[in-house]
């Protein structure tokens, strides 16, 4: 049996939505080296909509994955559905995670959560 | 493929499978039967402990048949930790980067009120004699320092440690799993007093291995239950497994130097092609390692991801991260040697054998850059070192 789904296989080969978008307005970081995996979300919100996502991650291969899929799952998608996300519904959609590589999907619905977060505290200030 | 996990185990020689088909075949006899057949394979049994006491300078009588290096390394420590018990020893002297069959025996001896001092490894992974003269008190039973790293490969001072040991009156083992069959060892000249070796890390078959115990110490049983192994062991010896370990030993010291010598090239070509990746560093001492050892940690990027790539290149390697170790630390061995956790995250061990072409070294060089450089191009980690809000540590 592979470590890994074909699924998360094909996003970590493949991640999509992948780099930095200079003009984000809402950033997300989440982890810590010391564990061996950071999340990096950026965000471009317009109207409510994410119009454009993009990531950075260092970690594992589901950790890469979950990022991956966590980012075609909002993009496009308004705030409100965005924010509903949940690891749950990224690991069913890449086929499940081995159990001990579940944290790789709180990760990344972490990682969004903190985005919006810093969307909305931007939308105060500005 | 290019298999570069020869630590993690290796693939048996032909004259290995051979033996222990024919021995399967052709000689099933239990050894303790007293019938033709089953004297046949006590003497199948009798010449493999020949000819592995043979190897490392040993009698036979000395060379105890185990299922491996673990079961070897466990019943070395708790022999020599009942001995010391006996005299009112308890205190044990280690290193802090041994294999976790040493490491979780001495754990559970420290329950037991055993007190245990883990030496310092230092940067290059290498033990000093001094510090282990130094630790050794008028408790002490038993000094444990593996022979070389399972995972850095740097090689210790053993007859220098061996010695110290000696002079004091203290019991020496060594955990020489990684060492035995790949760099010349003897017992005699080494002063070891207990050795542990397992099969498939010399081409051998898995599930077998051997404690070495100098005559006259005393083993504890972890398997009671039958007169086998001088009553040391209990169970029907695995005769096709330890004929086949001892023919994959014979060959391997056959030509233990010529092996040796071409995989110390290969090893520094390696090492001197993955050293121009920026931002890395080899870990262990340069030259007092095992011949085919190679170990780095690159910074910015994670082991696991890499190893999964270099498996799409079809190169088999093994990481030190957390996230192949199945805990949220990674390797012990990294740590011990100074490494911060961020880095540790990020290692590579290749461990190859002599008969990789330059081409596959060249290949694997390559390889390596460029999955490193990938990773590293959507690393948050990576983008914060390079724009200069951490500062680098490699």
């Amino acid at each position: 049996m592979a470590l890994y789904s074909e699924k998360v296989m094909e996003h970590f080969r493949n991640p999509r939505n992948v780099g930095v978008i200079e003009d984000a307005n809402g950033i997300g970081e989440v982890g810590n080296a010391k564990c061996g995996d950071i999340m990096k979300m950026y965000l471009k919100i317009e109207d409510d909509i994410i119009q454009d996502v993009k990531f950075e991650t260092f970690g594992c291969g589901s950790a890469i994955a979950s990022s991956s899929m966590a980012t075609e799952m909002i993009k496009g998608k308004p705030v409100a559905e965005a924010e509903k996300l949940t690891n749950q519904a990224v690991a069913e959609a890449l086929d499940g995670l081995p159990a001990y590589k579940m944290h790789c999907s709180v990760l990344a619905e972490e990682a969004i959560h903190a985005a919006l977060e810093d969307w909305r505290s931007r939308g105060k200030t500005e | 493929m290019i298999y570069a996990d020869n630590a993690a185990t290796t693939k048996m020689s032909q004259a290995a499978l051979d033996t222990m088909v024919s021995v399967i075949q052709e000689n099933y006899g239990n050894p303790s039967s007293l019938y033709s057949i089953g004297q046949q394979a006590r003497e199948t049994l009798e010449e493999a402990r020949a000819a592995v006491a043979e190897v490392i300078g040993a009698q036979p009588r000395e060379i105890l048949f185990t299922s491996g290096g673990s079961e070897a390394d466990n019943q070395a420590i708790r022999s020599a930790a009942e001995i010391g018990q006996k005299a009112g020893k308890k205190h044990i002297v280690s290193s802090a980067f041994e294999h976790h069959a040493v490491l979780h025996t001495l754990e559970k001896l420290k329950k037991e009120g055993f007190e245990v001092t883990l030496l310092d490894v230092h940067e290059n992974g290498i033990v000093r004699p001094e510090e282990v003269e130094a630790a050794i008190r008028e408790d002490t039973c038993l000094v444990t320092i593996m022979y070389a790293n399972n995972e850095i490969g740097t090689i210790q001072p053993i007859r220098e440690i061996g010695d110290i040991c000696r002079k004091h009156g203290v019991l020496f083992h060594t955990d020489a799993v990684q060492a035995v069959g790949h760099i010349p060892i003897n017992v005699a000249e080494d002063r070891i007093d207990l050795l542990s070796a397992s099969a498939h890390k010399f081409h051998g078959p898995k599930g077998v291995g051997f404690l070495y115990a100098r005559k006259g110490i005393r083993l504890t049983n972890l398997i009671e239950g039958g007169a086998q192994e001088s009553g040391k062991r209990a169970g029907t010896e695995n005769v096709p497994g330890i004929a086949a370990m001892a023919a994959a030993l014979k060959e391997a010291a056959g030509q233990i130097e010529q092996n040796a010598a071409k995989t110390v090239q290969k090893r520094d070509r390696l090492i001197r092609g993955l050293s121009a990746i920026p931002h890395s560093a080899l870990n262990g001492d340069a030259a007092r390692r095992l011949p085919g050892n190679v170990n780095f940690c690159f910074e910015g990027i994670e082991g696991e991801s890499l190893l999964l790539l270099l498996d799409d290149k079809g190169i088999e390697a093994s990481s030190g991260s957390a996230c192949t170790s199945g805990s949220l630390d990674p390797s012990h061995v990294l740590l011990a040697i100074g490494r911060v956790h961020d880095v540790a995250h990020g290692s590579l061990r290749l461990s190859i054998e002599g008969n990789l072409t330059d081409e596959e070294i060249d290949y694997m060089i390559r390889s390596v850059t460029e999955v490193v450089e990938y990773l590293r191009s959507f690393s948050p980690i990576w983008r914060d070192l390079e724009s200069g809000k951490k500062p680098h540590i490699l």
